[in-house]
C-alpha cells in the first residue's frame, strides 16, 4: 500500500526565526529546496541536511527535516557516513564557497571521485560572508576586500571545472533568483543516484552585491547566459545569435552565422568522458561574460555504499556470515587443563 | 626477523608456554641493510610460569649481521648465548656496523656463549634440491635460524612446516625450499656438537581453558566487533592509515562477512567524519588513529561532545612530539586525551593494559559511549598494539547486553526533544533519521537545555557546561571499583596505567617474594577515575606512578586528590623494564 505524499514548502519549515541579511540570496534558495522536498516524494523523516560553517550553513535549522550544523568545510565527510550507512536516506550538504573550496577542499574533492550517494549544494556568493567581507576562494583576481585591500592575487577555482576534474557523476550550477531552473537542477540532482554537485549563484548584498548582474539584469542576461540542454546544440543570445564550438579541443563563442552547424557543440551530458564539459565550464571564470548554466554532466558510475554493500554480501556468501567465536580462534589454540 | 619471531611464537603457544613478545622495527620502510639503524628485531619471552613482559634481557641472541649484534648485544645476560650468522660477518658488513674487527674472533665476546653457524652456506645447501635460486634460497635463512631455535628450545616444528605448506600453496618450490630451510637448522643443531644443551621450557601453569595469542591491534578490531554484536548494531569504522594503529583499519576491512564497513577516509578528519556521520545514523561508529591523527581530530571531538553522539575514538600512543619517534612506544596522550580540546570538552578515557585486555576495553568502551551518548576515547600505544600474549579465550554467550533503544516516538506532549535527559545517566535520546515524527537538529552551536534549539543564553550556556560535565562525572557510579594488589599494610602503592601492567606487576611480585611489602593498583578507567581511587590513594604513605612519560597521571592525581604521588618515568621509545621499576620500588622501601 502506498501512502500518498502530500506535502507542501510549509511542512519542511521548522519553527526557527531565518536570521540571513534581508535580501540575502539564501532566503531564495531555501524556498526553493522547501518547495522541492515538498514535491520530491519521499518522506519527509529520510532527508537529512548536513553543513559546515558560514551563512549558507545555517541552512539545517531552517529545515523542518534530520539535519546537523557541523564544522568548517567538513560536511561532506560527515554526510559521507551517514549516506554510506543508510542508502535508503536522501543526505544533502548545503554549503558556501569558501567552507566547500577553502577548509573543505580536500573533502570535496574525495566526496566527488568516490560517487557517495551526497547532493552537494554550492551557493557561490564570491566571498566570505559570515567572516564579514574577505575575499573567497572564487573570488576574481584583483578583488578588493578587507582582506585584499590592493587587490586579490589568488586564483580562484572554478567549481563546476574542479568537480569534472574530480570526476563528479553529475554536475550542474543555477542561479538564485532563477527559481524554475534551480528547482529543474534539484530534480535531476535528486533522482542521480550518486555524488551530485549543484553549483548556485547566490547573491550577498551586503559584501558583495551584484557580483552576478551579468547573469540578472534585464538588459545583459540575455547575452550572457548559456543554457545548456541536453542533445540540444549549445546556442546563446536574445536571438541564438551566439554559438559555442570546439577548437583545439577548448570551447569558443562565435557568431552562430559564421559557422556550419555542423560544427557548433550539442551538448552531451551524458558523455563519458567529461572533457568537453569541462571545456564548456572553462567559458567563464565566474559569471564573468558568457557563462553556461544547466547540466554539464550526469553520468552512470558505480556508487560508493553499493558497492560496499556488495563486499558484504559477497563475503557473507563465500564465507558465511561471520562466526565470532571462529574468528576469535582462527590463529589456532591450545587448551590448558 | 618478523616473521621467524612470530611463527616462534606460536610455535611456543601451541606448545601451551606463556609469553610476551616485542616487535621493534625501525620507521623506514627499507632502512638501508646492514646498518645498525636498519635493524629489525624480534623480542619474545616464553616461560611455564605466568609472565606478563617480553623480559629485560635476553637469555640468546640470534644475530644475522654485525649491524643486529651492536644494535642488541647490551640487552644480552652476562653469560648468555649468542648465535651469529657467521656468512654474514665479513668486512663489508662488519664496516658497515662499525666493527673495527670481527667481533665473532678477536675475543669481545669472551663474557657470553658464542655459535657461530654459517647459516647462509648451510641453508644454501640445505635447499639445493628444491630447484629455487641461490637468492630466494638465502631468502629462507631466517627458516634456518628458526629451526636451529627450534631444536635449542625443544620446540615442535610441525606446526611451522603445516603454516609453510598453507602459505605457499600455490609456490610449491618456495614452499618445500623454506621446509628444508628450516628442518636444515633443526638438525644442524641437533647433528653439531657445539650446543651442549637444550633449553626445556615446560608447559605454563595457566588457568584453565583454552587460549589464543593474540595481538593488541588484533584483539582491538575484534572486541570492536563483539561490541557490535552485543549492541545489536553494524560496526562502522572511518579511519585514515597511520603508524600504530593502521592494523585496526586493516583487520577490520578483511571482516566484511561480519557485516562491518570500513570507509579508509582522504584524511584524519574525514575519519571522525564520516564515524559521527554513521553514529548519527545509528551505528555503533567507531575512528581510530595514532598521536599526530588524534591532534587533527580534536576539533571533531569537539563537535562529537557538542552534540552527544555515541563514538569510539582509539588513539594507539606512538612517541612524540610531532612525528617522534612513530615505531616507538610512549604513554605521551594522556593529558592531551583529557584535554586536549577547545572550550571544555570531557568524555571518558580507558586504557588497554595489555594486547588481550584491549578486546574488553573496546566492549567497555562502547558500551559508555552508547549508554551516556558520548565520545569516548580508548588509548592503547605502540607496545600492546603490536606485542601478543596468550589469551584465554572469552566465553561470548556472556557478553554484556550493551544495546541502548533509539527514540520512536515523541518525549514530550507530541513533541520530541532531542536534549531532554535521562534521568539517572543525563544522556540526551538518540534518535536516527528515518524516524517520523522525530526529526530534529543538532549542531555545534550551543544549545538550549531540554529543547535543543540555538542558544545564547548566559545561564543556558553555564548549564549545559555544567550538565555535559556531570553526565562524564557520573561515569564512576557506573564502573568497576579499583582494585588493590597485595599487601593490605604496605606502606607503598604502585599505581599504574595502560601498558606499564606487565612491568609494574612483575616487579611488585619479585619485590614481595623477597618479603618486602607493597601494593599495586592498575587504572583502566582515567577519566572519570574510579569512585573509590581517592580513598585508596590516602591508605597509603607513599604513591609511585610509573609511566612511559614525564608524569601525566602523577599531574592528574596531585591536581584531583592533593596527593604526594611520586614518578617514574622514561621517554626511551622503550617500555619499562621490570628491574627499573623494581631498582625504584627497592629505593623507596629501603
Amino acid at each position: 500500500m502506498t501512502e500518498t505524499l502530500t506535502y507542501t514548502r510549509k511542512d519542511f519549515q521548522s519553527d526557527q526565526e531565518v536570521k540571513w541579511c534581508p535580501g540575502c540570496g539564501d532566503f531564495t534558495i531555501l524556498a526553493s529546496i522547501q518547495s522541492f522536498f515538498a514535491e520530491a516524494g519521499l518522506p519527509k523523516e529520510n532527508f537529512v541536511v548536513i553543513s559546515g560553517i558560514g551563512c549558507s550553513s545555517r541552512f539545517p535549522y531552517y529545515m523542518n527535516t534530520y539535519g546537523m550544523h557541523t564544522i568548517h568545510g567538513r560536511a561532506p565527510a560527515i554526510a559521507s557516513g551517514i549516506a554510506i550507512t543508510r542508502p535508503e536516506l536522501s543526505v544533502w550538504v548545503t554549503t558556501g564557497d569558501g567552507d566547500a573550496l577553502s577548509i573543505g577542499g580536500n573533502h570535496f574533492i574525495h566526496l566527488m571521485r568516490r560517487n557517495v550517494n551526497v547532493k552537494l549544494v554550492l551557493f557561490n556568493n564570491q566571498i566570505y560572508g559570515l567572516t564579514k567581507g574577505q575575499y573567497s576562494p572564487t573570488s576574481e583576481v584583483g578583488k578588493i576586500t578587507k582582506s585584499s585591500p590592493m587587490g586579490s592575487i589568488d586564483r580562484p577555482f572554478n567549481p563546476v571545472s574542479l568537480a569534472l576534474g574530480a570526476e563528479a557523476s553529475f554536475v550542474a550550477r543555477t542561479i538564485d533568483m532563477d527559481r524554475k531552473h534551480t528547482m529543474e537542477i534539484l530534480r535531476a540532482a535528486y533522482e542521480h543516484r550518486g555524488t551530485a554537485l549543484i553549483e548556485i549563484y547566490q547573491n550577498c548584498n551586503v559584501f558583495n552585491n551584484h557580483a552576478f548582474l551579468e547573469l540578472t539584469g534585464k538588459q545583459i542576461r540575455d547575452e550572457n547566459r548559456i543554457n545548456l540542454e541536453h542533445g540540444k546544440p549549445v546556442v546563446f543570445g536574445p536571438e541564438g545569435e551566439h554559438a559555442v564550438i570546439l577548437e583545439n579541443g577548448a570551447a569558443k563563442v562565435v557568431p552562430t552565422a559564421s559557422v556550419d552547424p555542423s560544427q557548433i557543440v550539442v551538448h552531451d551530458a551524458h558523455a563519458v568522458n567529461p572533457s568537453v564539459a569541462f571545456a564548456l565550464s572553462r567559458l567563464s571564470h565566474g559569471p564573468h561574460g558568457p557563462t553556461p548554466l544547466g547540466i554539464f554532466r550526469s553520468v552512470e558510475r558505480p556508487v560508493y555504499e553499493d558497492v560496499l554493500q556488495q563486499q558484504i554480501d559477497t563475503a557473507q556468501e563465500k564465507k558465511g556470515v561471520g562466526d565470532l567465536d571462529e574468528l576469535l580462534r582462527s590463529a589456532g589454540t591450545w587448551t590448558v587443563e | 626477523m618478523q616473521l621467524a619471531g612470530t611463527r616462534f611464537t606460536s610455535d611456543s603457544a601451541l606448545f601451551g608456554n606463556d609469553l610476551a613478545t616485542f616487535p621493534n622495527f625501525p620507521a623506514e620502510i627499507r632502512a638501508p641493510a646492514g646498518t645498525v639503524a636498519g635493524v629489525s628485531s624480534f623480542q619474545v619471552q616464553i616461560a611455564d610460569f605466568d609472565i606478563l613482559t617480553p623480559g629485560d634481557e635476553a637469555d640468546v641472541l640470534v644475530a644475522m649481521n654485525p649491524a643486529a649484534l651492536k644494535a642488541h648485544l647490551k640487552g644480552v645476560k652476562p653469560g648468555g648465548m649468542i648465535i651469529a650468522n657467521a656468512d654474514a660477518f665479513e668486512p663489508r658488513n662488519l664496516k658497515k656496523a662499525g666493527f673495527e674487527s670481527n667481533p665473532l674472533e678477536d675475543g669481545s665476546l669472551d663474557g657470553y656463549r658464542v655459535f657461530a653457524v654459517p647459516m647462509e652456506r648451510l641453508t644454501k645447501a640445505a635447499v639445493a634440491d628444491t630447484g629455487v635460486s641461490s637468492r630466494d634460497a638465502l631468502r629462507s635463512k631466517n627458516l634456518f635460524a628458526l629451526g636451529l631455535l627450534g631444536w635449542i628450545f625443544t620446540r615442535p616444528i610441525d606446526p611451522t612446516i603445516d603454516w609453510l605448506k598453507k602459505k605457499f600453496a600455490s609456490r610449491p618450490e618456495v614452499a618445500a625450499a623454506n621446509i628444508a630451510s628450516l628442518k636444515g637448522g633443526y638438525n644442524y643443531g641437533e647433528n653439531t656438537a657445539a650446543f651442549k644443551h637444550t633449553f626445556h621450557v615446560r608447559k605454563a601453569a595457566l588457568e584453565p581453558g583454552e587460549y589464543t595469542n593474540v595481538t593488541g591491534n588484533t584483539a582491538l578490531s575484534w572486541g570492536l566487533i563483539a561490541a557490535a554484536k552485543a549492541a545489536g548494531l553494524r560496526l562502522f569504522y572511518g579511519s585514515y592509515p597511520i603508524t600504530p594503529a593502521s592494523d585496526i583499519l586493516q583487520e577490520l576491512a578483511k571482516r566484511r562477512n561480519f557485516d562491518v564497513m570500513t570507509f579508509q577516509a582522504e584524511d584524519e578528519i574525514a575519519g571522525i567524519g564520516s564515524a559521527i556521520g554513521a553514529a548519527f545514523s545509528g551505528h555503533l561508529a567507531a575512528t581510530g588513529t595514532s598521536g599526530p591523527g588524534l591532534a587533527l581530530k580534536s576539533e571533531s571531538v569537539s563537535l562529537a561532545v557538542s552534540i552527544e553522539l555515541p563514538l569510539v575514538i582509539i588513539d594507539v600512543q606512538r612517541a612524540g612530539p610531532s612525528t617522534g619517534l612513530p615505531t616507538k612506544v610512549e604513554q605521551t596522550d594522556l593529558l592531551f586525551a583529557m584535554y586536549g580540546r577547545h572550550g571544555e570538552a570531557p568524555l571518558p578515557i580507558l586504557a588497554a593494559k595489555s594486547p588481550s585486555d584491549a578486546f574488553d576495553t573496546a566492549i567497555e568502551a562502547a558500551r559508555l559511549a552508547l549508554k551516556y551518548m558520548t565520545p569516548v576515547i580508548l588509548l592503547s600505544d605502540n607496545y600492546i598494539a603490536n606485542g601478543s600474549e596468550p589469551w584465554l579465550l572469552p566465553d561470548l554467550d556472556s557478553l554484556p547486553d550493551i544495546s541502548v533503544p533509539f527514540a520512536v516516538e515523541p518525549n514530550a506532549d507530541g513533541r520530541f526533544l532531542p536534549y531532554l535527559r535521562d534521568e539517572k545517566t543525563l544522556a540526551r535520546p538518540w534518535a536516527i533519521p528515518g524516524t517520523p515524527g522525530l526529526e530534529h537538529r543538532v549542531g555545534g552551536l550551543e544549545k538550549q537545555e531540554v529543547i535543543g534549539n540555538v542558544s545564547y543564553d548566559p545561564a543556558n550556556h553555564q548549564l549545559m557546561t555544567d550538565i555535559r560535565a556531570w553526565k562524564i562525572r557520573g561515569i564512576a557510579n557506573d564502573i568497576p571499583s579499583l582494585e588493590v594488589e597485595g599487601d593490605e599494610d604496605a606502606d607503598l602503592l604502585v599505581l599504574g596505567w595502560g601498558s606499564t601492567y606487565g612491568p609494574i606487576m612483575g616487579a611488585v611480585r619479585r619485590v614481595r617474594k623477597d618479603g618486602l611489602k607493597a601494593a599495586t593498583a592498575h587504572l583502566r578507567y582515567l577519566n572519570p577515575f574510579p569512585a573509590n581511587l581517592g580513598d585508596i590513594l590516602l591508605k597509603y604513605r607513599t604513591i609511585l606512578v610509573p609511566e612511559v612519560n614525564s608524569g601525566q597521571l602523577r599531574h592528574l592525581l596531585r591536581a584531583e586528590y592533593l596527593v604526594p604521588a611520586v614518578g617514574l618515568n622514561q621517554v626511551t621509545g622503550f617500555p619499562f623494564k621490570v628491574s627499573t621499576v623494581e631498582k625504584k620500588i627497592r629505593e623507596i622501601l629501603a
